[in-house]
């Protein structure tokens, strides 16, 4: 009993996020994701604050941990001075630690982040750059992002003197050094590991779900599969 | 609650010499707004703004996608303060809510919890030998343009005005979660009386209009747009806070973060193309501005220079309503007046019914 729990408070987001939880539900009253979702963080906070080894594992496995928005709405309005958003963050870092995430459709989605933003992250010093939103994956972008995609090179240099170059100003390439110290930064603070670990669990499911391996057929599945039942409506 | 409540969230704001980091986001979709911002600053209001190439991505947006470690972003921000320190420096100021929500994070964090800082300060030397010290005053960059919002109202050219009716025009404003729901007393107003922005609003002429949902999130949620499979929670959530805001008819939306900006810009888009719906007065959608593009405008800077022809939605029926001088034919061409062709017309800018492109989410 408890052992997922003091695994959470070895996180500090646990130790700020949740002091004493009296079930009042005003974190879910001004969720976003709860109008959306099937989800209500006040029942996360009270499944870990149980402690319940059973349970909290449960959750670990579950596409409920994954419908979190991240917003923090819930901060400045929970009465007890807790942050429901940080535990999720908590519980998402030990989801994929333990590899349960892998078990659901949404924590399977982990990969198709490591994928887009975290590689972003280590070739181009940037979370996004605009050929990583290609019109095909992003129909919601419309034709404006459309011509600016096709036309980048001239669209971008009218307001950057550095685009995709040596130099300062938007949109830059950024220089070896700085790239060799943010990938040290990457693999001496453990987030190259990290990296690694979803890469693993997502390779040992996918040759589970009957793939060959966590290759591009696979990412595509799970970044555009939605098997339905996650919302309200 | 009374009119003035925002000012119990003061916060302070420094007054020259400011280190500023670039946001992943804004970048992307408003670079001319991040030109702006540094033209404006330097230029029109004097002040001293560096920049280096050394700098990076704050790593927020894997943060929050959950993909970058805690112990790994705190060590990425360590390095921005560690540049900022070497360049003698002690001012931090970033063009992204995302990123301004983790410095403030992590200076807190390592208020709170002294051992993460010591842990940071061993893996940054470890890493790239840097060491660093903390900023002594840590803005947003629209904290800083409030700041001197009154330098610039000095200069205005083109006040927040309807030229035809001589009202002031009607503004709806967005100041975005991270900006204060983290640490309210880190944002002017806080999270409850937003204020950064309605102070800019206010000094330049126009009129701050209250709305139900104003403090409902964007629908950014990270992966929830990040993973197409989940878009559905964005366009939602875009679509409660035009849905609330419709019927106050604004004249256009002003927001914080520059996430904010290009959802609420190309949901509109989308909800045009879906739905045959548009939420501005004249059956088109409302023009989305970042707070860059606002003091552009009020400066009499020329709204291609700022990248407004990077929007989905038309900014021409607010350029016309402020009386802003244009050259329609200009919008879409490349440098030196390079003919680069036209993206295709999209409902949410006709008046129309939907054209079929939208296929598919
Ligand atoms: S608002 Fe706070 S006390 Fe109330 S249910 Fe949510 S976490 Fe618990
Ligand atoms: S941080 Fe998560 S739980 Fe909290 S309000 Fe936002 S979506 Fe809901």
């Amino acid at each position: 009993m408890g052992k997922y729990f003091d695994k959470l408070m070895e996180d500090v987001r646990m130790r700020e996020g949740l002091t004493s939880c009296m079930n009042c539900g005003v974190c879910t009253g001004v969720c976003p994701s709860a109008e959306f979702y099937h989800y209500d963080p006040r029942q996360i906070v009270s499944i870990v604050q149980t402690k319940d080894d059973d349970a909290i594992e449960e959750l670990l496995r579950s596409d409920t941990l994954w419908y979190c928005g991240e917003c923090m709405s819930c901060r400045p309005r929970c009465p007890r001075g807790n942050t429901p958003g940080y535990v999720i963050q908590a519980l998402r870092r030990l989801s994929q630690e333990l590899g349960f995430f892998v078990e659901s459709e949404k924590g399977r989605q982990q990969l198709a982040l490591k994928r887009t933003i975290g590689e972003s992250i280590l070739e181009t010093g940037f979370c996004i750059y605009p050929k990583l939103i290609s019109p095909q994956m992003h129909p919601e972008q419309g034709p404006v992002w459309e011509w600016i995609y096709e036309n980048d090179t001239n669209v971008y240099p009218q307001f950057t003197p550095s685009y995709r170059t040596l130099g300062t100003g938007a949109l830059r390439k950024i220089d070896d050094d700085t790239m060799g110290e943010l990938h040290r930064i990457f693999e001496v603070s453990g987030g190259k590991r990290f990296f690694d670990l979803i890469e693993e669990h997502s390779e040992r499911k996918a040759k589970e779900m009957g793939y060959e391996s966590a290759d591009h057929e696979y990412f595509i599945d799970i970044y555009t599969s939605n098997s339905g039942g996650h919302t309200l409506q | 609650m009374k009119r003035n409540s925002w000012q119990e969230y003061q916060k302070e704001i420094a007054d020259d010499n400011y280190y500023y980091v670039r946001s992943c986001i804004r970048q992307n979709f408003f670079p001319g707004s991040e030109k702006a911002f540094l033209d404006i600053m330097r230029n029109d209001v004097g002040k001293n703004v560096i920049e280096e190439a050394t700098h990076t991505s704050c790593t927020g947006i894997g943060y929050h996608s959950d993909i970058v470690p805690m112990e790994t972003i705190m060590t990425v921000v360590a390095r921005q303060f560690a540049l900022m320190t070497e360049a003698g420096f002690e001012n931090f100021t970033s063009s992204c809510i995302t990123s301004f929500g983790i410095y403030t994070e992590m200076l807190e964090t390592w208020n709170e919890f002294p051992e993460t800082e010591e842990r940071t300060r061993e893996y940054l030397y470890k890493a790239t030998g840097r060491e660093f010290k903390k900023p002594k005053n840590l803005a947003h960059t629209s904290d800083v343009m409030f700041k001197h919002r009154e330098a610039i109202a000095a200069k205005m050219k083109k006040p927040l005005i309807n030229v035809f009716t001589g009202k002031p025009l009607r503004v709806v404003e967005h100041i975005g979660c991270h900006y204060a729901k983290l640490f309210p007393k880190k944002g002017v107003g806080g999270s409850e009386f937003p204020y950064v922005l309605a102070g800019m609003i206010e000094s330049w002429g126009g009129e701050v209009v209250d709305y139900p949902e104003r403090r409902h999130c964007c629908g950014f949620g990270f992966r929830n747009y990040i993973v197409q499979a989940n878009r559905g929670f964005s366009v939602a959530n875009s679509h409660k806070k035009l849905e609330s805001m419709k019927p106050y008819k604004p004249d256009f939306i002003v927001t914080n973060c520059p996430g904010c900006s290009m959802f609420l810009d190309k949901w509109q888009y989308t909800i045009a193309e879906m739905e045959g719906n548009t939420y501005g007065q004249d059956g088109r959608g409302i023009p989305v501005l970042t707070y860059e593009e606002m003091a552009g405008l009020v400066l009499g800077y020329d709204p291609w220079q700022l990248g407004m022809q990077m929007h989905q939605v038309d900014v021409e029926p607010l350029l016309d309503k402020m009386g802003v001088v244009y050259d329609p034919a200009a919008k879409y061409l490349g440098p030196n007046g390079k003919f680069i062709g036209n993206p295709e017309l999209a409902s949410v800018n006709l008046n129309c019914t939907p054209t079929p492109t939208m296929r598919t989410l």
